[in-house]
């Protein structure tokens, strides 16, 4: 069968894999055709052991499960087991942070606060009175209040939802009931909706949807953003490299990949540290390089070089260059231990729920971050030396991004054009067209779409329409690779109105380059800060999110996780584009509540499109109604 | 004589013949036993994808059978009862004639004894009157099991249905199915 083919340097060591005859993703998924069915319209219910049961699409045959669900039933189920999926990984992820810092904050982690500015702001945000108070007492009650969203009994709504909620959605949300509580209830409360004999309407089934679309992105996104930029600082606007290219033949090249900073800095850290270490053994020295959000985090932050995209999480070990790849949470394909089996490349899992067979495990605790990350740096550098002799075959691609546009650093470049109200010149460029809209590119690499180059087709039809874009996860690290994060794609791919633009805030930020065309704003827990912009926009207009001359798009999904967030976009009443579909097909009504009503209720919506062209024709359309609406 | 025959139309790719198929040629015919089992039990029916289609390829025990004549070793042969195709494992040799000049795919090799292995039209079923396993399975009634004759007429009816409606004046909206909008995504 013929195979895929990928861009140059994933498809350089795709080549290599065939020549030493490694299986990859490529092979698995031709394997796995043709794909069920039942299971991508989300009409096969294993939810009890009556069946599994398969509503039959031709209604000939079963229309309804052992129990009596009907496909309605069944597909709003499904989708919301999605849903507690992504959310359990993103409140998950910043439970984790939060209990870091705490540690940090009782002396037992050795952590500081990078970004007093943050605290005191989320501190104020959330009511926390300051009289005479130090920071360590203010980052005590700030850290309380988050672990109350995970425990509170009372009802009140989520401390972070108040925090973070634009008023207008916020007050939206209370008249439809979805002003959550508690997120670890939710999760609990989704769970047991959708097990044996509980919730069977689909309407109530969808509604749940939308809370645990709020607790993912209040309790999850927002918190683990606002904790993590706390601790190792919020982003500035910087440039750095990325692509496969990046590796070096004659360092110790450490990937690190998956989605928490919390270990990976100190990794960082220590790699600076023990570079002489590495030298003694012949190494030119020691470089860190990120893959996925790990990628994403230490690059916004500190400019660590973005390696590859979730996708090319294997693809990087056919190289033979890595000599660790550190691993903590979410996206880790179980293959990467049988790809560095071939090589003399070490794989680390850190956390205790995240064991692959075949990897060499370091249990994490923030207490021990220092010894634990010192440990692994040299684990790498012993690995160093085995590799030796062994062929190494790095893709020469390699190109530029800017990456770090946190909300605060576009702030920082909008304040000096006008200082007393930043958001202004945007504001002026929408309304005269310049910026005909915006679009928040977010998710993964889907193995299914990436041959077709779903992401950089749809993001430069965008571009030559005047559309801004903004990015965060797997899709930031196939943006940059595109080289749409550099400057030089400003002229190369936007409308005129887009140019004229990007290079005033070029001028603006004190670059003799104009701004690239496609933003990085971070890791996909980073997703909230496309929120924050969203809401900050939609405030200094007076007008509901919904209103705005916007979209988000998912165009590669691959993720439990970008259900969630896509949900909680929904609820924010955007339009939402995914590729592929979401299993929602088999339901009717869930079909058409999410695709058509649900824009009378929220004024979000979803909107199914595989080919690049339409779904950049369908999002603009979009925004020439919500243009037309505005009056503009 | 009797026939699967198969619309390609209605085939959803769950496997569930693929499935059926195996345990229907286990020594347990069961599934929770049949994956322990070794030799491991083949399946003799692959879904396999084709355009934005999803086919189960297998043998159609076809009256003029082709593997029949090209085997040099005639391990070929049919049950004139049913009609249906078999090979004799005693006296294959594994050449692959018969794969080479089959049509259908249908023929693929047993592992363990690298001799051809491929449909048996559930023999001892069809002779009690059962249907064959994957017939069974088949949740979408992708694979039917008939008199050749009816299944001839069914044929016809529909084909005859589909040109009717091409020059109905009545032009009746045609009703787009979940799996036609999962293959206009490219599904399946």
């Amino acid at each position: 069968m013929a195979m895929k083919t990928f861009d140059r340097s994933t498809q350089v060591l795709i080549d290599r894999a065939e020549v030493l005859g490694i299986e990859t993703g490529i092979h698995r998924l031709e394997s796995q055709q043709p794909q069920c069915g039942f299971g991508q319209l989300g009409t096969c219910c294993r939810m009890c052991y009556m069946g599994p049961c398969r509503i039959d699409p031709f209604g000939e045959g079963a229309t309804k499960g052992v129990c009596g669900a009907t496909a309605d039933t069944i597909v709003c189920r499904n989708l919301l087991r999605e849903e507690v999926g992504g959310a359990s990984s993103h409140v998950g992820h910043a439970r984790h942070v939060v209990l870091a810092f705490k540690k940090m904050l009782e002396g037992k982690a050795p952590y500081s606060i990078s970004d007093r500015n943050k605290l005191v702001e989320v501190a104020s945000g959330l009511g926390i009175k300051f009289d005479g108070k130090s920071d360590k007492e203010i980052a005590t009650e700030v850290a309380d209040k988050a672990l109350e969203d995970l425990s509170r009994q009372d009802g009140e709504p989520m401390n972070w939802l108040k925090l973070r909620a634009p008023k207008r959605e916020f007050e939206m949300w209370g008249n439809l009931g979805l002003l959550v509580s508690n997120a670890h209830n939710e999760i609990e409360e989704a769970m047991h909706r959708t097990s044996m004999g509980n919730d069977a309407d689909p309407i109530n089934l969808l509604l749940s949807c939308l809370r645990i679309g709020l607790v993912d992105g209040y309790a999850g996104l927002s918190m683990a953003t606002d904790f993590q930029d706390i601790m190792f600082g919020t982003p500035q606007v910087r440039t750095v490299e990325v692509n496969l290219g990046v590796l070096e033949k004659d360092k110790v090249n450490i990937a690190l990949h998956g989605h928490s900073p919390v270990l990976s800095e100190k990794i960082l850290e220590w790699a600076s540290k023990l570079e002489d270490e590495a030298k003694k053994t012949g190494a030119q020295g020691i470089n860190v390089v990120g893959v996925c959000c790990t990628g994403n985090e230490l690059t916004m932050r500190r400019g660590v070089p973005m390696a590859g995209h979730n996708l090319q999480s294997e693809i990087i070990l056919l190289t033979g260059a890595v000599d660790a790849m550190i691993v903590d949470m979410q996206c880790i394909w179980p293959s990467v231990t049988k790809i560095a089996e071939c090589f003399h490349t070490k794989i680390v899992t850190t956390e205790p729920f995240v064991k692959i067979p075949g990897a060499t495990h370091v249990s994490f605790e923030p207490e021990h971050a220092d010894e634990e990350a010192k440990k692994i740096v040299r684990m790498a550098i012993d690995a160093f030396k085995e590799r030796k002799g062994e062929d190494v075959v790095i893709p020469k691609e390699k190109s530029v991004a800017f990456v770090g546009f946190s909300v605060e650093a576009i702030l920082d470049v909008l304040k000096k054009i006008d200082s007393s109200d930043p958001l202004k010149p945007v504001i002026d460029n929408i309304v005269s067209g310049n910026i005909y809209g915006a679009v928040g590119f977010v998710g993964c690499p889907s193995i299914k779409l990436r041959d077709t180059a779903m992401t950089e087709k749809m993001a430069k039809e965008l571009l030559k329409n005047n559309v801004l874009i903004v990015t965060t996860g797997c899709t930031a690290h196939i943006c940059a690779q595109a080289e749409l994060m550099d400057s030089t794609a400003t002229d190369k791919y936007c409308g005129e109105g887009l140019k004229a633009v990007l290079h005033a805030l070029g001028k603006a930020a004190g670059l003799d380059v104009p701004l690239p065309p496609v933003w990085h704003m971070g890791s996909c827990v980073d997703n909230a800060r496309i929120a924050t912009l969203l809401g900050a926009l939609a405030n200094r207009l007076g007008v509901k999110i919904s209103q705005l001359p916007v979209a988000g798009s998912a165009p590669e999904l691959v993720q439990e996780k970008a259900i969630s967030i896509g949900t909680w976009f929904l609820a924010l009443g955007l339009l939402v584009h995914i590729a592929p579909s979401p299993r929602i097909l088999g339901s009717p009504v869930a079909t058409k509540v999410l695709t058509q009503d649900l824009e009378g209720i929220t004024g979000g919506r979803a909107y199914v499109e595989l080919d690049p062209e339409k779904a950049a024709a369908g999002i603009l359309a979009h925004i020439a109604q919500k243009r037309k609406a505005l009056g503009i | 004589m009797k026939e699967i025959f198969i619309d390609i139309e209605r085939c959803t790719a769950c496997k569930s013949c693929e499935i059926a198929c195996a345990v229907q040629h286990s020594a347990s015919k069961n599934l929770f036993t049949a994956i322990f089992e070794t030799p491991e039990p083949r399946k003799r029916v692959h879904v396999e994808k084709a355009l934005s289609f999803s086919y189960p390829v297998k043998c159609m025990h076809c009256d003029d059978a082709p593997c029949i004549v090209a085997c040099p070793a005639g391990a070929m042969y049919r049950d004139t009862e049913i009609g249906s195709v078999h090979v004799n494992k005693d006296r294959c040799m594994g050449c692959w004639m018969c794969a080479m000049v089959c049509p259908f795919g249908a023929i693929s090799a047993d592992p363990y004894r690298k001799v051809a292995l491929k449909c048996d039209f559930c023999r001892k079923r069809v002779k009690e009157g059962k249907k064959p396993e994957c017939v069974e399975a088949c949740p979408t009634h992708a694979l039917t099991f008939g008199d050749t004759e009816e299944l001839f007429k069914s044929q016809r009816l529909s084909a005859a249905e589909r040109v009717a409606r091409a020059v109905s004046i009545t032009k009746e909206e045609k009703k787009i199915t979940q799996l036609e909008m999962l293959r206009s995504m490219g599904g399946v």
